[in-house]
């Protein structure tokens, strides 16, 4: 195994999503309301991922202006669903600012400036269920 | 004087949509002949069959005129419905109205104006018929099959288990085509050569089956049923029978070490002695001397192998031997080359030895191959590690000097076999794919092309390749597109695979002229009927099997061989063919003996006789053309070609087409 297939196998662990079943199908950038609003398109989560884009991913505008409604996650068809994917981004960014998961009961006490408002929702959503 | 009766067809609204059947029945009830005219919704129907039929009876018909669809449809129908009704089938006129006339046409007024004068040509021409009687001519029982893969491997199987006697003709020393060469086959990864050697040792020692290796087909003559075949046995410089294939000769062939003479069977990777094999399980085990290279028959001198030989087989003396074989049917199964990539100069494959072809890294991968199966660079034998894969060289490619405009089917596939196969055996080896599109239709074929992404994590990235440049550290650098990112993409590699396109063995074209079997622009061989009747030639007596008639992966060249094989067994199975009664005929009286027509006539059907022949009470001897009703096709050239009006056509005379043009221009 390459050291980047070493990565990605962390970031299939993380989402829960394996971005290598990804047919570039575009469902996903086709459903998705914040398109235009999203530099690197749902779709591209995948291939970034694989090609070892990490960076790119992590520094983008898309990973904080997905609104988390989660069409790409109902709508794939070969389950890489990247909302997910989206969501593993977000979480490696929390974590290299030294955090991991949050209290609810905790969350207005830390309601920061700086706090991304979509890291909260997506938070919410995810473990609603 | 004839007695015709018309029948005007609906075809549902086909024909009557567009042409008033009706008025087309009225206007030509007063035609020259015509008895009883009458229309009906579908006259090849049962019912309308039998109202043909009734009214040959009542009326005493004598011809018949159909206004319908094209003979090419339903001829065969009318004619056998007339012969039910105890009339000539060759009294039946067709005149289409459909293709010729509804189809084509919107005004109603018009195209039953058409309707009416096609109709009336129709008539003018059964005016003129006269009974025709259908030939017989036997039928040999005995196939040959032209190309020794598994195409040909198959479809020769096929017939020889069925009883019948078939031959297999092939170029090359040994029998196994292409499939020999490969490593592994798809989608069930099972060896090629432990698949394909059980079947070309079954047909070394079928009893209904002669092999001719290294040997060619020079010339072929007849029809079908009866073809005689000329074939070249190439001169092994062998003793057959005395050589037991110990291969002696072959390591002992100072040439082995020092010749630099390119093996065929390894692509050019290997180098092979003058006596050779081209592979270690060659049907049969007998090898040649290739005469172009071997110092014996450069210089005199040497001679190695006629010493060591422990059978004494060895015979530089040893000409090479035609034979002439009767056979009743042929099959085509030449197969396929892979196109050249000198016009291809962006991917260096003439200028780095670690651009390979697929057909190379299949010999590199194979554990009988050049490297022993461990896949090396051929510039430093080093593993590579960063390995690209470039889909659609010369396929899709609409510059006809460059590439093929067809898909070569059979590239995606294989590519994500071999993706698949170097990762089993070398995990730590990225391996990029650049594709245009994957395509992958076949029972367990996406899901195996999956398998190559979600498994072994091959990048797949849909774009081109723009240029391959060698680097002087003796990498490759490769310029690409990532369309769906929309970047342009530059990458080293240490090894890059060209899926170049597939082409039909350059020799084919030879074969089919020699056939008269049609091919198409791109030198494919032509079916009879691309979807019913997709393993026959047009030419009669012509089948196809295998990449000779389109690319196609070895499941599908199995089948197509299985099909053809049915077809050959079908016709051999016949005791007799009935004949093409509307042959060309020749008035010996008005003859001159100038041989235009033998030299348009196709079949070659056409020969010179003298006879005597009394001229105005002056007995004198003439050489007059004489046509070989088996071999004439109908064709008609003869008849056009013919100064003297002497040539004419039986059911499509000189005057029954003349009176055709009349009526219509009436």
């Amino acid at each position: 195994m390459t050291q980047l297939e070493k990565n990605i196998e962390a970031i299939k662990e993380m989402s829960g999503s394996d971005p290598y079943k990804c047919m570039r199908c575009g469902k996903c950038t086709a459903s998705c309301p914040a398109y235009s609003e999203m530099d690197i398109k749902p779709h591209q989560f995948a291939s970034y991922i694989i090609r070892g884009d990490f960076e790119e991913l992590i520094e983008s505008k898309a990973a904080w202006k997905c609104l988390s409604c989660f069409a790409c996650i109902e709508r794939c068809p070969r389950d890489v669903q990247p909302g997910k994917l989206v969501d593993a981004t977000r979480q490696i960014v929390a974590r290299s600012r030294g955090g991991d998961y949050l209290q609810p009961e905790e969350v207005p006490g830390l309601l920061a400036e700086d706090l991304p408002q979509q890291l909260l929702v997506s938070a919410f959503r995810r473990y609603r269920r | 004087m004839q007695k015709i009766g018309v029948f005007v067809c609906h075809c549902g609204t086909n024909i009557a949509a567009t042409v008033d059947v009706k008025k087309v029945v009225e206007l030509v009830r007063y035609e020259p002949g015509v008895v009883f005219a009458d229309d009906y919704m579908y006259m090849c129907s049962e019912a309308g069959q039998e109202k043909i039929i009734e009214a040959i009876k009542e009326y005493g018909l004598t011809g018949l005129v159909i206004c319908s669809c094209s003979p090419r449809m339903h001829e065969k129908t009318f004619r056998a419905c007339a012969e039910k009704a105890g009339l000539n089938p060759y009294m039946v006129e067709v005149a289409n109205i459909r293709e010729q006339c509804s189809w084509i046409h919107k005004d109603k007024e018009e195209a039953t104006k058409k309707a009416v004068i096609l109709a009336r040509a129709a008539i003018a021409k059964v005016n003129l018929n006269a009974p025709l009687k259908e030939g017989e001519s036997p039928v040999t029982k005995r196939a040959l099959v032209i190309g020794g893969g598994i195409a040909g491997i198959q479809t020769a199987l096929d017939i020889a288990d069925a009883g019948y006697e078939v031959d297999i003709v092939e170029k090359e020393p040994s029998i196994g085509g292409r499939m020999s060469q490969f490593d592994k086959t798809f989608p069930t990864l099972d060896c090629a050569s432990c698949i394909l050697t059980p079947k070309m040792v079954e047909v070394n020692q079928h009893p209904n089956i002669t092999l001719y290796t290294y040997s060619e087909v020079e010339k072929v003559s007849g029809y079908v049923g009866n073809f005689d075949v000329d074939i070249r046995k190439k001169a092994r410089s062998i003793i057959f029978d005395k050589c037991t294939g110990c291969g002696e000769c072959m390591t002992k062939c100072p040439l082995g070490k020092i010749g630099n003479i390119p093996s065929e069977f390894d692509r050019g990777l290997k180098n092979r002695p003058a006596i050779y094999m081209p592979f270690a399980q060659a049907v049969p085990a007998v090898p040649v001397i290739d005469r172009e290279n071997c110092t014996y028959f450069k210089t005199g001198k040497c001679g190695v192998c006629s010493k060591l030989c422990p059978s004494k087989a060895i015979d530089y003396e040893q000409q090479d031997e035609i034979v002439t074989v009767k056979y009743g049917a042929i099959v085509v199964a030449t197969g396929f080359d892979i196109i050249n990539l000198d016009k291809f100069g962006e991917y260096a494959y003439n200028e780095s030895p670690d651009v390979i072809t697929s057909i190379e890294l299949e010999r590199l991968m194979n554990a009988a191959g050049p490297t022993g199966g461990h896949l090396e660079r051929m510039s430093d034998h080093k593993q590579p590690k960063d390995i690209v894969f470039i889909q659609c060289v010369g396929s899709r490619c609409d510059s006809e000097e460059k590439g093929k405009p067809y898909c070569s089917k059979v590239c995606c596939m294989y590519t994500a076999k071999h993706a698949m196969l170097i990762k089993d055996h070398w995990p730590d080896t990225n391996i990029t794919v650049f594709y245009i599109d994957v395509r992958t239709p076949g029972k367990n074929f996406d899901e195996f092309y999956r398998r190559a992404v979600e498994q072994y994590h091959v990048n797949y990235i849909k774009g081109q390749v723009g240029k391959v440049k060698p680097q002087p550290d003796g990498s490759l650098l490769v310029q690409a597109a990532d369309l769906l990112d929309g970047k342009q993409i530059n990458m080293k590699a240490d090894m890059v695979v060209l899926a170049a396109a597939i082409e039909p063995n350059p020799g084919v074209r030879k074969i089919a002229t020699m056939l008269t079997a049609s091919i198409d622009n791109n030198n494919f061989l032509t079916e009879a009927h691309a979807k019913l009747r997709p393993v026959e030639s047009p030419t009669a007596g012509i089948f196809l099997s295998g990449m000779a008639q389109g690319p196609k992966d070895i499941p599908e060249t199995v089948s197509q061989a299985g099909a053809a094989a049915v077809k050959v067994i079908g016709l051999l199975a016949k005791d007799s063919l009935k004949t093409n009664p509307c042959t060309a005929q020749c008035d010996t009286l008005l003859c001159n003996g100038c041989s235009t027509c033998a030299n348009v006539c196709p079949y070659g059907a056409i020969t010179y006789d003298d006879v005597q022949v009394m001229d105005h009470g002056l007995r004198e001897t003439r050489r007059v053309a004489q046509v070989n009703n088996a071999l004439c096709q109908g064709c008609g050239a003869c008849t056009s070609a013919c100064p003297s009006g002497a040539m004419d056509l039986q059911g499509f005379s000189n005057r029954q087409i003349t009176t055709e043009v009349d009526a219509i221009c009436r």
